[in-house]
């Protein structure tokens, strides 16, 4: 028998659990070495894996493992030695590395554990910074929205338009169910349903302002988030399946005009607010962040200040307007005015020349009839009639004056004019009246009294001849005094005494009469219009009572002062005034301006000329040089007609001789015929159109004085007359 | 006594003319350079229509002789001679239509007659036309007298044209308020 170094199993290798057994080592082998298969593939897929080292331990680990497994299959049945040593091999290399990859484990596997948690960790934080940045956008997002709403806000000055953009602009934003804007009725105690932004509401729709959900609304400048139920909120027909989202309201003051104070920020305490009430979806389970609050309150404020700004404008417009409307007014009424004061004058300026041509030929007739015989009966009558009809012109131009006097449009004329014989003149025309009256009356002029002075004559004359008149008409004895002397005090301010300087002076003119005299309590009442004093010597004198007080007036306008001194009843009176007048420079005295205004010369004023021409148009033309020149002019157009209309008044004969031939210049020679003293013929000129010498010499040889080239100009003419009337001859005008 | 009522009449007359005339004199800023606008038109108008040769220095001394006392003088004067050169050349024109048995001399003292006018307004285009006229006439030229007719005809309508534009800027002047620039 031979001895082999073979290992016998334990087991017979036909046991059903030696079978079971290498068939499990088999499997177990393979998938040993597979599993590093497997991991070197996955790794090697994979970008990072930090622990190569451990890799290649455990992968070494399995395969010995494996190894050992696999070699295991030989020991089922009768093995030799080697095999068994080799198993032994790799069983102790096995277990070598085993240990070796246990210890390594203990080393790496809470490093992996704690990977595993920071990676838990930077997780959670990656999600916590998304939520974040989620909410930081939305910020920004209602941050932007609140700048475009405040800019659509503040882009319209329109009130309406504003809060229909609020509303519309938030609906948006915040993508509301339903945003509604209350306001307070004029009355303060209703709050009225004004703008919507989804529904139609119906008209009128009011809640009272005293609820306790809006008082606390009022009460804080915050949002506040109200009950669904609430009658502000409840805007829609409840439909009780509904779960309404929340409701927020927010106050939005409304700053009226008066409450900005130029240095403090308008009182709060005098409020009204309007209600502005937001509704989220319902069924949305959506809630009001802090963000939106915010942008509700911020668009609220935005809201009130456009609201203050539309209202100012709106103010300061009406108010443009009405002061428009105003000066218009104004400018229609001063126009008005005018037209009406131009009208009345007009209207005056028309009446009085209308009045006074019937009345000038009443009192003219009168006074004819006054001439002739008449019975006594009749002479009264007339008398009466003649009186009558001074007196109501007198009064007609009283009411003239005065009506202009009044509202303050008569201006002075002034003028110069000789003041000494302005005096002699009203003395003259008084003195008649004054004769008739028996009255003598006297007049001394001051020996420095400026004989040139500068003022308003007219109005001058009329103030003297008014006073001197009354004086003669109140005085039914005794004798009138007129005096004129330079005043040296100004009486506005007696104490102040004016030395009369070159320009200026003070005229005093004082009227002493002995007639009735006034009681020195109606001396005031003397200068009112239409009041007389009541004694019966006033009265029957008649006069309307205006003549005084147009003289005042004239006098104030000419910067004086007028007055009367009366002693009483019976014992006569003095009226004075003064009144201020320029002094001229002028020593000759000047006469009434011309009518005319044209200057014509005094050399050719009213020399008759006659002018001989067939062509009209130049005929017009030589005619309107002549008469330019002062000159009397006839024109005839033919020399029948010339010879015809000529007399010896004319002094020069112009005669066309343009026209070719003899005939023209035989007129000259018939002219000759005519007038044979020389002195009596008038002065021939023939016009002509060519200069040259044989036009000359024919109308040297038949008798013509002188010849002018066509067309003449007008300092031509002018020399030429003046030579021809001084020389009787002209051959040198060409 | 009349003598006081003529004074009174005297005073009250010139009171209301002093009233009437100074409550419409008021200046207004904008009519001013409305009227300087205008004048200086017509200062163009009138320096234009020298250059251009339509008027010569006789138009000039008729504007002299127009004062308060004739003040349409110019435009009398004007008038006439256009209604002067109407006649006159519908006589011509219908001398001229007898094409054949022409009467040159009518022709001629109607020429003389437009000539002469036309020197004493002033119409420098006008008269110069008519001395052409007057050669064409002497010398019998029958074409050159139509033509030298229609010339004619139409320069003086040209000059009436203008003349009234120069009118009417007077009339605007007048109008508002300013005063003729010499």
């Amino acid at each position: 028998m031979e001895v082999c170094n073979c290992i016998e199993p334990q087991w017979p290798a036909d046991e059903l659990l030696m079978k079971y057994q290498y068939i499990s080592d088999f499997f177990i082998a393979i998938a040993y070495f597979s599993i590093p298969l497997e991991l070197i593939y996955f790794v090697k897929k994979s970008a990072v894996f930090p622990y190569r080292w451990v890799l290649v331990q455990f992968g070494a680990f399995i395969v010995l493992c494996g190894a050992t497994h696999l070699i295991n299959l030989w020991t089922f049945t009768t093995h030799s030695r080697t095999v068994a040593l080799v198993m032994t091999t790799a069983k102790v290399l096995t277990a070598v590395v085993s240990c070796a990859t246990a210890l390594m484990l203990v080393h790496i596997i809470p490093d992996l554990l704690s990977v595993k948690t920071r990676e838990l960790f930077l997780k959670n934080k990656a999600a916590e910074l998304d939520r974040e940045m989620g909410l930081i956008r939305t910020q920004e997002e209602t941050g932007r929205h609140v700048r475009m709403l405040t800019h659509e806000i503040r882009s319209t000055l329109d009130r309406h338009t504003i809060l229909k953009t609020t509303l519309v602009e938030l609906g948006r934003t915040l993508a509301l169910e339903e945003c509604a804007l209350w306001m307070p009725t004029r009355t303060g105690l209703e709050l009225q349903l004004s703008y919507t932004l989804r529904q139609q509401h119906p008209v009128e729709y009011t809640v009272p302002i005293q609820l306790p959900v809006i008082n606390q609304v009022f009460g804080t400048s915050r949002a506040v988030k109200i009950s669904p139920n609430s009658p502000v909120a409840r805007l829609r027909p409840v439909s009780g399946k509904y779960m309404l989202g929340e409701v927020v309201a927010v106050r939005v003051p409304l700053l009226h005009l008066s409450n900005f104070q130029i240095n403090d920020w308008p009182e709060l305490s005098t409020k009204r607010y309007a209600l502005m009430v937001l509704m989220l979806p319902s069924d949305s389970a959506r809630q009001w962040h802090v963000h939106e609050l915010e942008l509700v309150e911020v668009v609220a404020d935005q809201v009130a200040v456009a609201l203050s700004h539309a209202a100012i404008l709106e103010e300061s417009m009406r108010a443009r307007d009405l002061l428009m409307e105003q000066n218009v007014a104004l400018d229609l009424a001063r126009r008005e005015a005018e037209t009406a004061i131009r009208a009345r004058n007009d209207f005056l300026a028309v009446m009085n020349h209308e009045m006074r041509t019937p009345m000038h030929a009443i009192i003219a007739l009168s006074s004819l009839l006054q001439e002739t015989e008449l019975t006594p009966e009749q002479r009264l009558m007339v008398e009466t009639i003649l009186k009558s009809s001074n007196l109501l012109a007198t009064l007609m131009n009283d009411v003239l004056d005065l009506s202009r006097l009044e509202d303050g449009s008569l201006q002075l004329e002034l003028g110069t004019f000789n003041l000494h014989t302005l005096f002699r003149e009203i003395l003259n025309l008084i003195k008649p009246i004054a004769v008739v009256k028996k009255l003598p009356i006297t007049l001394n002029l001051a020996p420095d009294l400026p004989e040139f002075v500068v003022g308003d004559e007219k109005r001058l004359m009329q103030i003297i001849l008014n006073i001197v008149g009354n004086a003669v008409k109140f005085s039914k004895q005794g004798s009138i005094s007129v005096t004129a002397l330079v005043t040296k005090s100004d009486t506005r301010a007696p104490d102040f005494f004016v030395v009369p300087t070159g320009s200026h002076f003070y005229l005093r003119v004082k009227v002493k009469d002995l007639g009735a005299g006034i009681n020195p309590q109606d001396i005031p009442k003397l200068f009112t219009k239409f009041a007389q004093t009541q004694s019966l010597a006033t009265r029957s004198s008649g006069g309307s009572g205006l003549g005084l007080a147009i003289s005042k007036r004239f006098v104030n306008l000419m910067e004086g002062n007028i007055w009367i001194e009366s002693d009483g009843l019976g014992k006569g009176c003095t009226a004075i005034f003064d009144v201020k007048l320029g002094i001229s420079n002028e020593s000759k005295q000047l006469g009434i301006p011309k009518a005319q205004a044209n200057p014509r010369h005094a050399n050719f004023a009213g020399l008759k000329v006659l002018v001989m021409d067939e062509n009209g148009v130049s005929r017009m033309v030589t005619k309107g040089l002549l008469v330019h020149l002062g000159c009397d002019v006839t024109t005839v157009s033919s020399s029948e007609e010339c010879l015809r209309v000529m007399s010896h008044e004319h002094k020069v004969v112009f005669m066309d001789v343009c026209m070719p031939g003899v005939e023209n210049y035989q007129i000259a020679l018939r002219i000759h015929e005519k007038f044979t003293k020389r002195h009596q013929r008038p002065l021939l000129v023939a016009l002509t159109g060519n200069t040259d010498k044989s036009t000359k010499e024919k109308c040297m040889s038949f008798g013509l004085d002188g010849v002018l080239l066509k067309p003449v100009s007008l300092d031509n003419m002018r020399n030429v007359l003046s030579d021809l009337l001084e020389h009787r001859v002209l051959y040198e005008a060409m | 006594s009349k003598n006081s009522e003529e004074i009174a009449l005297f005073f009250v007359y010139q009171t209301s003319h002093l009233l009437l005339s100074a409550s419409s004199s008021r200046v207004h800023t904008a009519m001013d350079s409305l009227i300087a606008q205008l004048q200086r038109q017509f200062r163009d108008y009138t320096i234009s229509l020298y250059h251009q040769g339509f008027l010569d220095d006789q138009f000039t001394e008729l504007k002299k002789l127009q004062d308060e006392c004739s003040p349409d003088f110019v435009a009398e004067v004007v008038s006439l001679f256009f209604e002067d050169c109407e006649k006159l050349i519908s006589n011509m024109a219908r001398a001229l239509d007898q094409t054949v048995n022409v009467d040159y001399k009518l022709v001629g003292s109607s020429v003389h007659q437009l000539k002469g006018s036309s020197s004493s307004v002033g119409a420098k285009r006008v008269k110069g036309l008519c001395v052409t006229f007057k050669e064409c006439c002497d010398s019998q030229n029958y074409e050159g007298c139509v033509r030298c007719l229609q010339q004619v005809d139409i320069e003086y309508k040209s000059l009436k044209a203008k003349l009234q534009d120069l009118f009417n800027l007077e009339q605007q002047i007048v109008q508002a308020g300013g005063r003729i620039p010499q």
